[in-house]
């Protein structure tokens, strides 16, 4: 039943993406209520998932590299229906649509989805430290995504070379604001989740995956700083937010989990 | 019932027989009235802007509907004799409501004013009790054929001037220009009508500059702008967001290396330099830096060739759905469906011509 809710949840992201490259194909390209409604619907099917598979394993479901990935993707689209209408930001869906759907197609035909007992007890700060992390990184796949269509906006702008979607980019002002705040939030939050991680003791302080945490944490710390003072250009803000989404990736590449095969 | 179409436009007649037969805005639902008392006719509304003045009417037979129309405007204006008028009977009637409130017959393609303008006309025509049923639900339905046209098209995609695509390009990078300051370098014809399209879309402020500081201050009183002396130019630049360069200089006002101190002094703050004069104000080198957007004369020119040529495209699209909107028209306003299909269908070009 809950594998079921995720097929259906991934493909009203692969309807929400093919509805905009379709209509971008077709040169006409407006904000449409299906779009919206595509991508809520996913996310709560999405959400339904999650409370199903929580709800059997007693815990917050990140025990395995599939839920992980499932509960990235959901906090990628809580961002954007937070994000979305407050900047009004049009085509954002439409960019975050087939990142959720690559996670998640991923996930189920590429994850295994093994259950196994996990080696900790449930515990309050291992289950903070691993949720808030994660909704983080939500954050900064969001950032990722206005950084990739601040550079798209931003190359048709200085090469001249206007292409129909221009009309449809989100100004590359309000793009820059939105990413810039975007990573202050997810830094925020990893701040919380990794200060959760250090109260679980050396079990935690001991995993290397924690040290490249961390680097990944002075990484964002860096770029919310010099963005939010505005020290550096947008241009090379957006740039740090996909590259350090890369590192991002990794971290995950790199998760163990809490289970009898994982330290951590 | 049939519906006839009688006028002149751009496309037919040059202006100065078209303000013969203009009709003054507060007139027109009086005229209207008129027009559907006379002989023939049931309902009318009369159009009448600066590039076109049409009579459209509904009546029981075309003939006489016709010839209750042309001594109507023979009587009222004068007579409508000539290649400068065109008449259209049922069909091609609807069909060219159709096109003129969707742009597609306005003198820039895909214009919007005047399904305004229409609109207008049709709510005095309404208004003074000259329309009923028949062009009632003709105008309604050609409304709902501009909104389809221009959701569904290209064809009011774009800027089409220079001032338009330099707007365009400003809502691209600022969203909103509310907060936008402008410094007009050169107080040129050019220079005055972008920043008014810039002014229009509500900047915060106006800066203007000019060799002949009495220029620079009428300029910017016309546009509640503050005038500076052209060497002083440069001490208030660090707040601007737009800067329009029209000057008659024969080298770059405004080089890379001087340009490049203040951009790293406010790397966040984009500049949008517009250059419209030749020889150019601004050193091509200018776009290279970091959140800054430069567009001479010809790169504005070219988005305006090209969004009218995405125009042009899109035409064959809108007369598709024109052409559907028509037949469905027909087939309500005909008793006999087959009847509708026959006179709506398009059998020869010029078929339609009473």
């Amino acid at each position: 039943m809950d594998r079921l809710l995720l097929v259906i949840s991934t493909f009203c992201f692969l309807f929400g993406f093919a509805y905009t490259v379709h209509a971008l194909r077709a040169r006409v390209y407006r904000a449409s209520r299906l779009n919206l409604i595509a991508i809520l619907t996913g996310f709560l099917a999405q959400t339904a998932f999650l409370y199903l598979r929580g709800e059997t394993l007693g815990r917050c479901p990140l025990t395995n590299r599939f839920e992980v990935l499932i509960f990235l993707s959901w906090s990628l689209v809580l961002f954007y229906l937070l994000i979305g209408p407050a900047y009004r930001l049009s085509l954002l869906g439409a960019f975050t649509s087939p990142l959720v759907f690559l996670f998640q197609s991923g996930a189920l035909l590429l994850v295994a989805d093994t259950t196994s007992k996990p080696r900790l007890a449930p515990n309050a700060w291992l289950e903070l430290h691993a949720a808030i992390s994660v909704v983080a990184y939500g954050a900064f796949a969001l950032a990722c995504v206005a950084g990739v269509m601040y550079l798209a906006q931003e190359r048709q702008l200085k090469t001249h070379h206007i292409h129909s979607i221009f009309y449809h980019l989100p100004p590359i002002r309000d793009l820059a604001v939105a990413n810039a705040r975007l990573i202050i939030v997810g830094f925020a939050l990893l701040t919380v989740g990794l200060g959760a991680g250090f109260k679980l003791g050396s079990v935690f302080t001991h995993s290397p995956l924690t040290a490249w945490s961390v680097v990944v944490w002075l990484l964002y710390g860096v770029l919310a700083t010099l963005g939010g003072l505005r020290r550096i250009s947008p241009r090379r803000v957006a740039w740090l937010s996909v590259a350090a989404f890369g590192a991002v990736l990794l971290t995950l590449g790199g998760l163990r989990f809490v289970t009898e095969t994982g330290a951590l | 019932m049939e519906i006839l179409c009688l006028g002149l436009s751009h496309h037919t007649a040059p202006v100065e027989l078209r303000e013969k037969f203009a009709i003054p805005d507060g007139e027109v639902g009086a005229v209207a009235r008129q027009l559907s008392s006379a002989p023939g006719v049931s309902e009318a509304v009369v159009v009448s802007t600066c590039n076109r003045v049409e009579f459209y009417v509904a009546a029981e037979q075309a003939a006489a509907g016709l010839a209750g129309l042309r001594e109507f405007v023979s009587a009222r204006l004068a007579p409508p004799e000539g290649a400068a008028f065109f008449h259209h009977a049922t069909g091609p009637s609807v069909r060219h409501l159709f096109r003129v409130v969707s742009g597609l017959e306005s003198m820039m393609l895909g214009e919007t004013e005047i399904l305004g303008q229409v609109k207008k006309a049709y709510a005095s025509a309404t208004e003074s009790g000259a329309t009923a049923k028949h062009l009632n639900k003709l105008f309604q339905r050609a409304f709902n054929v501009a909104k389809d046209v221009r959701t569904n098209t290209n064809i009011t995609r774009g800027a089409v001037s220079v001032g338009s695509a330099a707007v365009d390009l400003a809502e691209r990078i600022f969203g909103k220009l509310a907060h936008c300051t402008v410094m007009i370098l050169g107080a040129g014809e050019t220079s005055e009508l972008t920043a008014g399209a810039l002014q229009a879309r509500g900047v915060k402020s106006i800066f203007v500059a000019n060799r002949s500081y009495d220029r620079a201050a009428a300029l910017a009183q016309k546009m509640s702008g503050t005038a500076i002396h052209f060497d002083e130019w440069q001490r208030s630049f660090h707040d601007v967001d737009i800067l329009i360069g029209s000057t008659a200089a024969p080298h770059h006002v405004l080089t890379a290396a001087q340009l490049a101190p203040i951009m790293h002094t406010r790397p966040a703050r984009p500049l949008f330099c517009i250059d419209l004069a030749v020889p150019r104000d601004i050193d091509p080198a200018v776009n290279d830096l970091d959140g800054v957007y430069l567009y001479d004369i010809d790169s504005l020119q070219s988005i305006a060739e090209h969004s009218m040529n995405v125009r042009r495209q899109e035409l064959t699209i809108c007369e598709q759905m024109i052409e559907r909107h028509a037949v469905e028209f027909g087939a309500w306003l005909a008793v006999d469906p087959l009847r509708a299909r026959d006179q709506f269908s398009r059998i020869a070009p010029e078929g339609g011509k009473l």
